[in-house]
């Protein structure tokens, strides 16, 4: 690790500076959701379909409508007299706001109650009668693409099956020629379950609009306040100028706050006509139903290897379940995300991705579960066949991997598919992690243990990631451009005002970007506060997802800081009567070149620049920077997982996990590694525990927290972290971006760790999540 | 119906629906909205005070059954001389991310360790078990509580 070039006291780049958020978390003083309480609020509750797939012949309020308390009840067909039946997803796709025709997945919204008090609210669902006419329900993508099908979507203009999208990438004449060549092929078809990223704090708006002044002031969960704020303007028709985004303390995100939701249009317009401000906040059944789903993709992957393990190219089939409407949150060019990473850390000429997704009678979501844009699936897929390879091939799965990496002198490397890797040294990153875990040991103690009986297994993954979206050319949502943004205000006194377009979850931003105008300007980290998530207060931006924080409005930051830095110079030198290119600055001090004792402080240079300035210099310290990053930022590790599998059961305990993370440099080496600690245990959970599932009629299976299993601290493994750091060689401290890379590489070691104790059998593939009957059925039928 | 409820050492006599939930109570009647609700389920923790000294999950107790007790909430924590050994241990063992269980996890935490002054790491998981976080991995609560575990067993054998 890179020294910190800072004092403590000014706590720049690499200290691990307590975080400033804390001091109102840990005395209940944080400012969440349903902590707002405006006067005259009145409260919404939605009533949601039972059934996954069935005609609406007729909603009756009335009952609901006389309760005392009761103001509204909202029906899709008053929605539409407003225009407002139906809107547009971030996929191009339109998704109903309150059904107007049909109910096309269980959970889906059907009415809405406002009524003055919660309570009062939720009886009066009760009290709503739906005129349901069932219909047969869709469960898998599969079957939605049969012949005959009913159609889901019968409403959609020109849609004559059940196909949400299809889409390809790649060089398929070479990817032919590449597996020609080949000495085999190792084929991989899994499914990567439908997850939910299940924040504790579940989704929620508080809608105020004044009907006079049309003033509309939102607050609500969101990542990404600015993008929202324009997608409101747009959907909504209100003019942008009136609207007023809030988003408040965040109670984690995970990609979950990143898209629009019915129940934020009906609060909305429900206010509007109301008057008087509308609360929602989802119950977790609602959350786990109807919001932000995540994954659900059959992918098969094909390997083109030789018989020296060297991979020749990759040819993969992914069909993505979409739910009822396709409102994927990812960049407009990209179907299915950033998928066609998925030739990952290895050097091969030719791969061949072809997706497709269909609709089902599902939620709809599609968002990243903290990843950038469908990065999990691919990093998961080319982890899990690379091992395969290694065992088809007769060589270790480590060994196979470094014989097929990028090399360090390899870099900037063009992938297959058209990513542009930064920098990397995946090699050495592979012997480290190799050499904590003693890897040639583990491997001896697997022969002992399985001549015993026992059962052993040792995983690796070793992903690449593709973060930071994005550079303007390639990357916009729903037309807005993925740049970022950041204002920095020195005051008078010294002391600082960053304004950020991105927005914390819990990342700790209000921290490490004060960190990082520390650095450049030497003002004290504690001497800089930092304001997000108020579109009346901060510039535009596009949020916080993707791990783009860092990458992008971190740059931001950066060079918001050195353009104050270079006004600053000059000033100092009208101070010091000195020449502006003999100024230098370090940790807050101005000195001239060759004579060290004249020298200011830049809290010296910021009263200056209210007070003294050179001739026809303006006054002010501040100024607002919009970064369009030139490239993504490829974040990279190595974990590798030791596990034993009962052979009688199934049942699989983690024995070891060794993560070692290059993000660049890291800004708080403290919130780095917490951010790794929680990633990890999420891809723990993905691979052990977690997941959505549907009965036959489409009920899900997984809507509170009793039957979708998160991970506690009692079933959470120990994680032993390691780092090397190469910089991004593009970014302008060379950070990376780490909120995600721990979700993304992991499941595949995990898993990886399972098969491996089970390899010897004949196993290849067990689905996520490895649930004990999963592990003990892959070894009964093996033997 | 009528309860009186000793909140952080102040009493709060008020008038409640029979079913007026006790997470609501504190948060909407007597207005401390440190007590966060993650689920209804009695699943997820984030509600969790502390009733008489135990923690209980206060989404699924009833204020009536709260009449005549004495509640520690989030609030309660920090005393006359400061914050709460188990508040300064989470900060500095950076022990809360997003701070959305947080309130629930120092209670139970200061619940544990007024009970068992070292707990092992195990005992600590055990103790949280109830109680959900999405951030962290845990790892930096589990230190935490044994943080401040180590800290009150070293003041009071200072005093």
């Amino acid at each position: 690790m890179v020294a910190p070039t800072t004092p403590a006291e000014i706590g720049g780049i690499g200290h691990s500076l307590q975080r400033k958020e804390d001091a109102r978390l840990i005395e209940g003083q944080g400012n969440f959701l349903d902590d707002i309480d405006l006067p005259n609020t009145l409260h919404m509750a939605i009533l949601r379909s039972p059934l996954a797939h069935a005609r609406i012949n007729g909603i009756d309020s009335e009952a609901a409508m006389a309760l005392d308390g009761v103001l509204a009840v909202v029906t899709g067909d008053l929605m539409d007299q407003h225009g407002l039946a139906w809107m547009p997803t971030l996929s191009g796709d339109t998704q109903a706001v309150l059904a107007t025709d049909k109910v096309r997945y269980q959970g889906q919204e059907v009415a809405a109650v406002i009524a003055t008090d919660p309570y009062i609210a939720t009886d009066a669902l009760e009290l709503i009668e739906v005129d349901y006419e069932e219909l047969p329900p869709i469960t898998t993508p599969q079957q939605s693409l049969e012949e005959g099908a009913a159609l889901i979507r019968d409403e959609k203009e020109g849609q004559t099956d059940n196909l949400a999208y299809t889409w390809e990438t790649g060089d398929q004449g070479a990817t032919e020629e590449a597996f020609a060549k080949a000495d085999r092929v190792v084929t991989l078809e899994t499914h990567y379950p439908r997850s939910h990223p299940a924040p504790l704090e579940t989704c929620g708006i508080v809608a105020d609009i004044n009907s006079v002044t049309g003033q509309a002031t939102i607050y609500m969960t969101s990542q990404a306040p600015h993008a929202h704020r324009t997608l409101f303007a747009m959907v909504a028709g209100l003019p942008e100028q009136n609207i007023r985004i809030v988003s408040p303390d965040i109670g984690g995100g995970f990609g979950n706050k990143v898209p629009i939701y019915p129940g934020y249009v009906v609060a909305t317009a429900a206010s509007l006509l109301i008057g008087q401000p509308v609360k929602w906040v989802e119950s977790r059944t609602e959350n786990l139903i109807s919001t932000g789903f995540a994954r659900d993709y059959y992918m098969k992957g094909e390997l083109a290897v030789t018989d020296e393990g060297r991979i020749l190219g990759l040819r993969v089939n992914m069909l993505s379940d979409q739910g009822a409407f396709y409102s994927d949150a990812q960049p407009t060019q990209f179907r299915a995300g950033l998928f066609h990473v998925v030739t990952g850390s290895y050097d091969f000429p030719a791969a061949h991705i072809d997706c497709k997704g269909a609709f089902t009678n599902k939620a709809p979501g599609g968002v990243a579960y903290r990843c950038s844009f469908r990065i999990t699936e691919a990093s998961y897929l080319i982890e899990r066949l690379v091992q395969n390879a290694a065992y088809e091939v007769g060589i270790d799965p480590a060994e196979m991997r470094l014989r097929n990496f990028i090399q360090p002198e390899q870099f900037p490397y063009e992938t297959a598919t058209g990513f542009v890797y930064d920098s990397g040294d995946y090699p050495t990153a592979l012997r480290t992690a190799m050499d904590e875990v003693g890897y040639e040991d583990l491997r001896r103690e697997q022969a002992e243990a399985r001549a015993e009986g026992r059962l052993i297994g040792i995983g690796i993954a070793h992903f690449t990631e593709a973060v930071g979206a994005g550079p303007s050319r390639t990357y916009d949502i729903a037309g807005l451009k993925m740049i970022d943004s950041a204002e920095l205000r020195v005051h008078p006194t010294g002391k600082a005002i960053l304004k950020l377009g991105v927005k914390t979850q819990g990342q700790g931003h209000e921290t490490t970007f004060a960190q990082i105008v520390a650095e450049v300007l030497g003002i004290p980290a504690n001497d800089i506060k930092v304001e997000h998530g108020d579109t009346n207060h901060t510039p535009y931006g596009l949020g916080t997802y993707a791990s783009r924080s860092t990458p992008v409005g971190g740059a931001a930051t950066a060079v918001v800081a050195r353009k104050l830095a270079d006004k600053s110079k000059k000033i100092a030198a009208h101070l010091l009567e000195a020449a502006d290119e003999d100024i230098e600055l370090a940790s807050g001090v101005f000195s001239v070149a060759g004579s060290p004792d004249r020298s200011v402080t830049i809290q010296d240079v910021a009263l200056a620049a209210y007070t003294n300035l050179p001739e026809g210099m303006e006054y002010g310290l501040e100024d607002v920077t919009y970064y369009d990053p030139p490239n993504l930022t490829y974040p990279y590790g190595s974990y590798i997982v030791v596990v034993e599998v009962d052979p009688d059961t199934g049942v699989w305990q983690v024995q070891r996990m060794v993560a070692l993370d290059d993000c660049g440099v890291r800004i708080n080496p403290m919130i780095v590694e917490g951010q790794i600690c929680g990633g990890l245990t999420e891809g723990f959970a993905m691979s052990a525990m977690q997941w959505i599932t549907f009965d036959e009629d489409g009920n899900c299976i997984g809507a509170n927290f009793m039957d979708y299993l998160v991970p506690t601290a009692w079933e959470t493994p120990r994680f032993e972290l390691l780092a090397t750091e190469v910089p991004s060689p593009h970014h302008p401290i060379g950070a990376k971006g780490v909120g995600e890379s721990a979700t993304v590489g992991s499941p595949a070691a995990f898993v990886n760790a399972v098969i491996d104790a089970v390899a010897h059998l004949g196993v290849r593939n067990i689905d996520m999540p490895v649930l004990p009957d999963r592990v003990w059925a892959a070894i009964e039928e093996a033997s | 119906m009528e309860v009186n409820i000793t909140i952080n050492g102040s009493e709060h006599a008020s008038d409640v629906e029979p079913r007026t939930l006790l997470v609501d109570h504190i948060r909407r009647t007597v207005g401390l909205t440190g007590t966060h609700v993650g689920c209804d389920t009695t699943s997820c923790g984030a509600c969790t005070v502390l009733m008489d000294g135990t923690p209980v999950k206060a989404c699924t107790v009833l204020a009536a059954q709260a009449d005549g007790s004495e509640v520690t909430t989030v609030e309660g924590l920090k005393g006359a001389d400061g914050l709460h050994p188990i508040q300064s241990a989470f900060t500095d063992d950076h022990g809360l991310q997003c701070g959305f269980c947080t309130p629930g996890m120092m209670l139970v935490g200061a619940s544990l360790i007024a009970e068992n002054p070292d707990p092992s790491d195990d005992e600590v998981r055990w103790a949280i078990s109830g109680n959900l976080c999405r951030c962290t991995g845990y790892i930096n609560i589990v230190k935490a509580i044994q943080t401040a575990a180590a800290r009150v067993a070293e003041s009071s054998n200072g005093s």
